[in-house]
This record gives C-alpha cells, sequence and structure tokens, in this order.
C-alpha cells in the first residue's frame, strides 16, 4: 500500500471525481442526481474505513451519525439561512459530540459486543428520531423548510416558493448543460460543491492512514494487547477514530439534506448502516480507494437496476425462443426494479465469502497474475544467458 | 392493581417469542461460536411457513353458480377447499387449525434449511474474524427476506387462530379481579404455555440425553470434545437444525399475534440480540430470563401513567436497560465469568 | 533498595493458591531468574507485574512507586516491558512498523493525536527503529511482513520492539522455549550483549537451566506458589530444597 505514490494518487482522484459529470455520461450516470449521491456516499465511505478499516470496529450505527448531519442542516436552514455552510458545520459538530458519547459507552466492548452494541444504539436512535423526538424530528413525515420558517439571517422571502438552499448565493440545484458529441452533459452546482469537500476529506484520510495515529489504529487491528503493553493507551485512539468517522458520516447526512433539503427518519435504520459497511467491503476495506469506489459502484447499479423493469427484460431476452425467454425473465425478475435489495444482499455474500478484500483486491490480484506472467517470461529469457 | 396485572399478561407473549429466538441465537453462539445476523430471517421463515401451509390447504375448487351474479353481472364465482371437498367436515376442522398443522410443517423444513444454512455456508466461517460471520450472516438475512418479498409481496399477511381459541377470556376473575377488568386473549396463553414446553424441551433435552450433554460440554470446550473422539461437528450442525426449527415454530406460533411480512426478522433479531447479551452471551438460562424480562419492561413502558411520566419510554427501553447492563454487568444477567468482560 | 520490590503477594484462583506470600527484590542492574516446575505460579507472577492480573494481596513496588492498580499501558510508561512466551507482535504490520510504534510510546507517551503527521518524515523515530534492528541482527527483513517472520525471528523482533523503549526493567517469560540449541545460544548472546551495553534490569522466568545458568546474577526457586530459594547460582544448584521441587523435572 505504502509503494503507490500518494501525490499520484491525489491527482488522478482529483481529475476522475471532478470530469466525473464527463467520464460518467455515456453510462447513463451523468445526471446531477446520482452524480451527487456518487459523492456524498464516498465521503461516508471514506469516513467509515477510518474506523473500519484501519482498527477492525465493526460498527453497525453509522447511519444514526449520518442522520443527525441531516436534521442538524435542515434546522439550519429553518432557523438561520439556506446557505450550506452554517448547516454543514453544525453537522459535523453534532455528529462528533453524539458519536463520542456512543463510542465512549460503546467502546468499552470489543468484537462482536461493539458490533451489536453499536446496533442497538442506531436502532434507539432511529425509535427517538421516529417517534420520541417528534418535536425536533418530526417523526414520521420528517422534517421540511417551510415558508414560515424564521430564517433570520436570510432577506425576506415573498416569492410564495421555497427557497432553495445555496452557498453564497450560488444554488445548489443550478445545472450548466452542454451537448457534446452526442452526449448531454450536466455540471451541477451541488455535484461540485461535495466533489471538493470529497477530494478534500479523502486527502485528509491520507494523511489519517500515512500518520502515526494511522499507524496505532492499524496496530490497535492487529493485536490490541500488545499496545497495550507497550504503553499506549488504545481507547482514546479507537475513540478519536470512532468519531471523526461519525464526523465524516455526519459532513455526508449534511450534504444530502443540501442537496435536498429534507431529513427522515428511515436515513438512520440499520439496514442504512449495513449498506455503508458494504459500501466498503466491497470497495476493499483498509485500502484508500475502495471505499469510494465501493459507494460509486453500488449507487450505480442500485440507480440502474431499479429502473429495469419487465419490458427491458424482454427485449433483453429478446432473440431467445418464447418458453426461454419467459424463463431468463422470471429468473431475473426478482433481481432487479424493486428486487434491488435481493441483489444487493447476494452481491454482499458473495464479495465477503470470496473476496474479502473487496474490488481492490481483485483489481490487485488480477495484477499480480499479470506482473507474475510478464516477470515469468522475462526470467526464462535471462536463465540461458546465466 | 389490575392493570399491572394486565401489563405482566401482556409481556408474557412477547416475552415468550423474544425468549425463545433468543434461546436459538444462544445455542447457535454457544455451540458454534458464530453471531448468527440470520436468526431473525429464521423467525421470519417459521412464520411464513404458516402462510404457506394455509395456503396449501385453502386451495380450492372454483365453481359457477349461474343462479347469483356478482356485481359486474357475470355469474358468482363460489370457492370451495379441495380438502373441504374431499373430507368434508375434517377438511373445514384442519384449515380452522392450520396454524396448529404447520408447526409439523414447519419443523422439518426449518431443520432442513438449518442444517443446509450451517453445512452449506456458516461452516466455512468458523475460522474467519467475527466481523466476517456478522457481514455474511448479515447478507444472508437480506436475500432470505428478499426472497420472501418476491413471492409473498411487502404487505403483512393475517392469520387467524382456530375458531375454538380465538377470542378472549375475563382471565381477571380467576384471579379475583372485577368482571371485565383483565381481558386478555386465548392465543397469547396458548403462546405462552408453547413456549414454556418447548423451553422445558430443550432444556430436558440438553440435560438428560447423552446427546445433549456432548453439546454442553463442547460449549465448554470444543477442542477437549474433539479430542476425545467425538464427532462434535455432526453433532453441532444437528444443534443449528435445532435451533432453527425452534425459532421457526416460534415463528409459525406468533402469526396469529402479529400477521406475517417480510420484515419482521429484521424487527425481532435487533432485539433478541439486546436480549441474550442482557441475559449473558451464552448463557440459555439467561437469554430465557432476559426475554421474559424485557417483554414485560416493554409492556410496562407502554403504560400510559408510565408514558405520560417519560414520553416514548416504551421505544427505548430495551435499549436502555441493555447499556445500563453492559456498564455495570458486562457479561450479562447470567453469563459466565471472563465471557465479554475483555 | 532494590528497582523492584515484591511483597506479601498472594494470588488465588477458586481453591488453588496460586502465589502465596511472594516476597521479591530486584536490585537494579541485575538479571533475575525465577526457575521453578510447571504450575508453580510462573506466569502468573509475571502477569501480576504488568497489570493483566491484580493480586488478591500485596504490593508491588517499582523504582519506590506502587504498580498494582495501575493499567497495563501506565505500567509500561513507567519502564517495564515484558517480552513474552508466545511473541505478542503486530503480524499485519511490517517488521519496521512493528519497532517504530514502541519508539513513538517511548516519545510521545500513551496518547497523542498526530494525525497530520506523517510516519515518513518522522526521521528521528526511523533512525532509532532501523538502529535497534541492526542490533538484534535484523535489519535486512526490514519490509517484511511480520507474520512471515520465522519463530525465533519473531522473538527477536518482539525482543527488539521492548528494548526500543529503553526500560528500565525488561520480563522475560521464556525468552527460549521452543527453540533449537544454537538459537539458544544465540539468544543467550544477544542478551547478554544487550546486559553489557545497555545494562537493564532483567527478570527472566525460564525452564532451561543453561539459560538461566548463563545468564542470571541472582536465581529466585518459586514452587507451588511461594519461594523456597533464593540465591546466587552457585548456591542454588545444590539447594536440596530445589532438588527436590524438580525431581524428575530437569537436570540441575
Amino acid at each position: 500500500m505504502l509503494k503507490y505514490n500518494d501525490k499520484l494518487l491525489m491527482l488522478v482522484f482529483t481529475i476522475l471525481v471532478l470530469t466525473g459529470p464527463i467520464i460518467l455520461a455515456p453510462f447513463g450516470a451523468g445526471y446531477p442526481d446520482l452524480l451527487q449521491r456518487f459523492v456524498i456516499f464516498g465521503i461516508l465511505a471514506v469516513g467509515y474505513n477510518i474506523l473500519f478499516g484501519l482498527t477492525g470496529y465493526l460498527s453497525f450505527g453509522h447511519a444514526a451519525f449520518l442522520g443527525v448531519g441531516s436534521y442538524s442542516t435542515v434546522w439550519m436552514f429553518k432557523l438561520l439561512t439556506m446557505n450550506i455552510i452554517p448547516g454543514i458545520i453544525l453537522a459535523i459538530i453534532m455528529s462528533g459530540l453524539f458519536a463520542l458519547l456512543i463510542g465512549f459507552i460503546t467502546l468499552r466492548r470489543s468484537g462482536i459486543y461493539f458490533s451489536i452494541l453499536t446496533l442497538a444504539f442506531a436502532q434507539m436512535s432511529y425509535s427517538l428520531a421516529y417517534s420520541v423526538l417528534t418535536p425536533i424530528t418530526n417523526g414520521e413525515t420528517g422534517l421540511q423548510i417551510r415558508l414560515a420558517d424564521a430564517r433570520i439571517l436570510d432577506a425576506k422571502n415573498d416569492s410564495g416558493s421555497l427557497p432553495s438552499t445555496n452557498l453564497f448565493g450560488l444554488e445548489m440545484n443550478d445545472t450548466w448543460r452542454t451537448t457534446f458529441m452526442g452526449m448531454d452533459l450536466q455540471f451541477n452546482v451541488g455535484f461540485y460543491v461535495s466533489a471538493f469537500i470529497l477530494i478534500a476529506v479523502f486527502y485528509l484520510s491520507i494523511r489519517i492512514f500515512r500518520s502515526p495515529f494511522g499507524l496505532m489504529l492499524r496496530a490497535v487491528k492487529t493485536n490490541q494487547n500488545r499496545l497495550m503493553y507497550t504503553g499506549i493507551n488504545t481507547k482514546p485512539y479507537t475513540l478519536a477514530a470512532f468519531v471523526i468517522s461519525g464526523m465524516y458520516a455526519g459532513l455526508a447526512g449534511a450534504l444530502l439534506a443540501s442537496m435536498d433539503p429534507l431529513a427522515g427518519a428511515e436515513r438512520m435504520q440499520w439496514t442504512e448502516s449495513g449498506s455503508i459497511v458494504l459500501m466498503v467491503i466491497l470497495g476493499g476495506a483498509s485500502t484508500l480507494l475502495g471505499p469510494v469506489l465501493g459507494a460509486g459502484v453500488i449507487k450505480y447499479f442500485e440507480a440502474i437496476f431499479s429502473r429495469i423493469n419487465d419490458n427491458v427484460l424482454h427485449e433483453w431476452f429478446d432473440i431467445l425462443p418464447g418458453f426461454l425467454e419467459t424463463f431468463m425473465v422470471w429468473i431475473v425478475h426478482p433481481f432487479v426494479g424493486k428486487g434491488w435489495s435481493l441483489t444487493l444482499g447476494a452481491v454482499f455474500m458473495i464479495i465477503v465469502i470470496f473476496l474479502p478484500g473487496g474490488l481492490m483486491e481483485g483489481a490487485n490480484r488480477i495484477g499480480k497474475r499479470f506482473v507474475k506472467l510478464k516477470r515469468g517470461s522475462a526470467d526464462n529469457a535471462k536463465t540461458p544467458a546465466e | 392493581m389490575d392493570a399491572i396485572f394486565l401489563q405482566v399478561l401482556n409481556g408474557l407473549d412477547k416475552g415468550s417469542a423474544y425468549a425463545l429466538i433468543a434461546l436459538g441465537l444462544t445455542l447457535i453462539f454457544g455451540t458454534l461460536g458464530v453471531v448468527n445476523f440470520a436468526h431473525g430471517a429464521l423467525f421470519m421463515l417459521g412464520a411464513f411457513c404458516a402462510v404457506v401451509t394455509r395456503k396449501i390447504l385453502t386451495l380450492s375448487q372454483i365453481t359457477l353458480d349461474p343462479e347469483r351474479t356478482n356485481f359486474l353481472g357475470k355469474p358468482l364465482e363460489i370457492k370451495t377447499a379441495y380438502v373441504e371437498l374431499w373430507w368434508g367436515d375434517v377438511g373445514t376442522w384442519m384449515i380452522d387449525y392450520s396454524v396448529l398443522l404447520s408447526i409439523g410443517f414447519a419443523i422439518p423444513v426449518m431443520a432442513i434449511i438449518g442444517i443446509v444454512m450451517e453445512r452449506g455456508l456458516i461452516k466455512h466461517f468458523y475460522h474467519r474474524p467475527h466481523a466476517d460471520q456478522i457481514l455474511m450472516t448479515f447478507g444472508l438475512a437480506i436475500v432470505l427476506q428478499e426472497i420472501i418479498k418476491a413471492f409473498f409481496g411487502a404487505n403483512p399477511i393475517p392469520q387467524s387462530a382456530p375458531d375454538a381459541m380465538g377470542g378472549a377470556m375475563d382471565i381477571g376473575i380467576l384471579f379475583g379481579f372485577a368482571e371485565y377488568a383483565v381481558i386478555y386473549p386465548y392465543w397469547r396463553l396458548v403462546y405462552f404455555v408453547f413456549a414454556a414446553v418447548v423451553i422445558g424441551g430443550v432444556f430436558a433435552f440438553l440435560r438428560f440425553t447423552t446427546f445433549g450433554m456432548v453439546v454442553r460440554a463442547g460449549m465448554v470446550d470444543r477442542e477437549t470434545v474433539g479430542l476425545l473422539g467425538i464427532d462434535i461437528d455432526r453433532r453441532f450442525t444437528i444443534m443449528f437444525g435445532l435451533a432453527a426449527a425452534v425459532t421457526g415454530v416460534a415463528g409459525v406460533m406468533y402469526t396469529p399475534i402479529l400477521p406475517p411480512n417480510y420484515h419482521m426478522g429484521m424487527d425481532f433479531l435487533v432485539l433478541c440480540f439486546v436480549v441474550v447479551v442482557v441475559g449473558g452471551m451464552g448463557s440459555l438460562p439467561g437469554a430465557v430470563l432476559a426475554g421474559f424480562m424485557l417483554g414485560m419492561l416493554e409492556s410496562f413502558s407502554s403504560m400510559n401513567e408510565v408514558k405520560a411520566v417519560i414520553p416514548g419510554i416504551d421505544q427505548i427501553i430495551i435499549y436502555l436497560v441493555a447499556m445500563v447492563v453492559l456498564l455495570v454487568r458486562p457479561r450479562g444477567l447470567m453469563g459466565k465469568a471472563g465471557m465479554m468482560e475483555d | 533498595m532494590g528497582i523492584l520490590e515484591v511483597q506479601n503477594v498472594n494470588k488465588h484462583f477458586g481453591g488453588l493458591h496460586a502465589l502465596n506470600n511472594v516476597n521479591l527484590d530486584v536490585k537494579k542492574g541485575s538479571v533475575h531468574a525465577i526457575i521453578g516446575p510447571n504450575g508453580a505460579g510462573k506466569s502468573t507472577f509475571l502477569n501480576c507485574l504488568i497489570g493483566k492480573l491484580a493480586p488478591d494481596t500485596g504490593s508491588v513496588m517499582f523504582q519506590g512507586k506502587p504498580v498494582l492498580g495501575q493499567k497495563p499501558h501506565q505500567i509500561n510508561q513507567m519502564g517495564i516491558s515484558r517480552v513474552f512466551q508466545t511473541p505478542e507482535i503486530f503480524t499485519d504490520l511490517t517488521v519496521f512498523e512493528n519497532v517504530m510504534i514502541p519508539c513513538f510510546a517511548h516519545r510521545d507517551g500513551s496518547f497523542v493525536l498526530n494525525a497530520w503527521k506523517k510516519v515518513k518524515g518522522e526521521t528521528g523515530i526511523r533512525e532509532q527503529a532501523e538502529q535497534m534492528l541492526l542490533d538484534v541482527n535484523m535489519q535486512d527483513k526490514l519490509h517484511m511482513n511480520a507474520a512471515s517472520l520465522s519463530r525465533g525471528d519473531k522473538r527477536r523482533l518482539e525482543l527488539a520492539m521492548c528494548l526500543a523503549q529503553d526500560p528500565k526493567l525488561l520480563l522475560l517469560d521464556e525468552p527460549t522455549a521452543g527453540m533449537a540449541r544454537a538459537d539458544t545460544n544465540a539468544t543467550i548472546d544477544l542478551l547478554k550483549h544487550i546486559s553489557e551495553t545497555r545494562g537493564i534490569t532483567k527478570v527472566i522466568i525460564e525452564h532451561d537451566m543453561h539459560v538461566v545458568f548463563s545468564l542470571a546474577d541472582t536465581i529466585s526457586v518459586l514452587a507451588q506458589g511461594a519461594i523456597i530459594a533464593e540465591g546466587l547460582p552457585e548456591d542454588i544448584k545444590g539447594h536440596p530444597k530445589v532438588r527436590e521441587a524438580y525431581l524428575g523435572e530437569a537436570e540441575v
């Protein structure tokens, strides 16, 4: 892992992210809504990886921080201003505090007990948001902005329509469209705001990975006992990692709310936490690029698969004879459209069983085989000369 | 007073379900050392065994009655279940008692599902990190619930208790309360008795059979028992089947109380993990005790008098208790020393 | 006044009296060996010293400060390091990283949030770690994964990790267990070398009498949880009680 040149990695990453709307357009993923999701869930996954990838602590509660972030941001939209900055700052602070509290309690245990505790905490937060704290969260309906909200920093809104989120006047849903070589390209403000944030927090995560702090976290994962007998107090290290990754999640929640100013309890459900884990695992836990890749792949296929219906399937299998066509459609049908979750679960199992290192490990394996083939032939060439 | 008595009763049926699921969860954790996130799915599959049984029993022949018409003016369709056609009253009785009959269907089906799960998937994860076990079984849980959703749809499918056990009784009179003070549905009593019998059965099985003795020994020290030349792996497979069957029938019997839906497994799973942790990881009596305790606690906290003081407490009470228990007594109520204290 | 003073330490496991009024006085700069048959309580004793176990009664003073009741990392920061019977190393990290961690622990203490600095930029730490690996003759294995080391190398690595902290007291739990003769001798030489160059106080638990008599200045004999004899190696060799305790155990 250390062999990669970090500057090069950073450069390539930045270029890829910023040119996202162009690169992804041919794959039918070049529209703002999906692009924003790529980037925001990328932030979430990068943050989760700081906890899970480095320390090995498997949290099933990160959706709670996502929710806290969204609620905080929407409240800022209601009270202060539609500018996203105060919302983002409050979201990071709130989720950090929340993570500090939860982490302080749950990190007293490790392994499966930690997982179960975070699960219980997340479920409790969900219940709180769904019913108990209705005055703050607006319960089942979810928290939304209204015309009557105070927004004390904004100019009086007489337009009669809901204001939109902005960054010092730049509206998040502004999109500049153009056609290039027959492709419809959409450059969206919200996407670019999120993209710059992703690049910044990705850089931060590289720094953490390469720092003495990161080294200690990796040591926690491999042998916590040794670390204690080496004079290191492991608890503040794991707690710091937990809080940092919680703040990443809060930031992601804030951005979700900034793109679409509402926050609902369903964002905090533990199956959501599960899907965060899945993104990281799929891409490759404890690699730098893996989590972003995983988040992208999952959000992409979620968008594509959910759109496929039986008509599309019949088109695909049109060349087959009638009964085979019907059969294939019948087989594939449960996996697409509303059945996307089934595919997700199946992919999850397959990855954990066959490729625990995720896509990055798969790429590495292929790469190694390739190198070996090359080196093998080079060695053969050398032997006679010696 | 009668209100408290009623809440005790209300806690019983939920507590029974918690206890049964937690029992299966603990059996699997204790014997195989695997944290099974797919355990809730087993409960859900059990419930759907009841749905399938009823569907099969009510497969109907459709005849047209030309004398009567439906609202579209077409001849009225009359559905008669085949079992009723063939066996008359016996058939009607079978449909009425389909919940109980489906136990006979669920036990073998669930045991086989459990055994296949263990042999096909979980076996390969004994030596993998716990995180991998959790993730794999989590994936499996999603797959199972989505398959059920694909076949049965997303809406709950109400099931009825047999007529004789439907309705409610005035149980308060038996205990000296006023008339109509404590009304309690029959079926919940049935569920409690059933749970007690199953739990008793499992304990007796582990206590008094050689098989159970070996399994208990294996829970303490798997390697040593293996060295004695006992094929502990095969016994653990059977144990997994047993745990699946116990959880499955718990699901079957719960259908008249809660109409089965595809995500009921996940809903129960989290609570049952909490139950297991509170009871003490790996302790069977602890799981049962904590199951009933938390069931009661939940029903008490849903009393209006309590909710008036702390609104919404019924939603979070279980988690709060779990946290307090873990902080004060990490090994749980009846857990062994050293377990979970790291 | 010794650097480590143990007074009246008792430890029960259920009905078993694992440590029975153990007293020990380790002099600064000496090599103090604790020997005894299997089950004598040697490992229990070490575990009490590093905070893994809490004795029922008694006191342990290190440089005049109490050790009992402190957390393992605090005890370590006081200057006590331990080499375990089965090497405890960071198997997922490289050899170099393994040694850097104790260097950081020595410099920065038990916790510091240095998430922005780069490990690569820590020149001082890197030089220190390299020097340490040179001292134990592992400079050629710098970037190997610690998991792929041989058993002997793992032990040497663990020793290097403990030494990297520049401890005042080094506890060694059977440092040569399961080693071939040649490796054992190499380890003895290494430990002797360390004693000569660094003068760290050591407490060694050992089965192998060859090792004990080559290294120790003082020997305490532990049997059934109690110290039955203590003295110079020559005295212990002929001690009747020791012979009795070891009957059939090992050649003394």
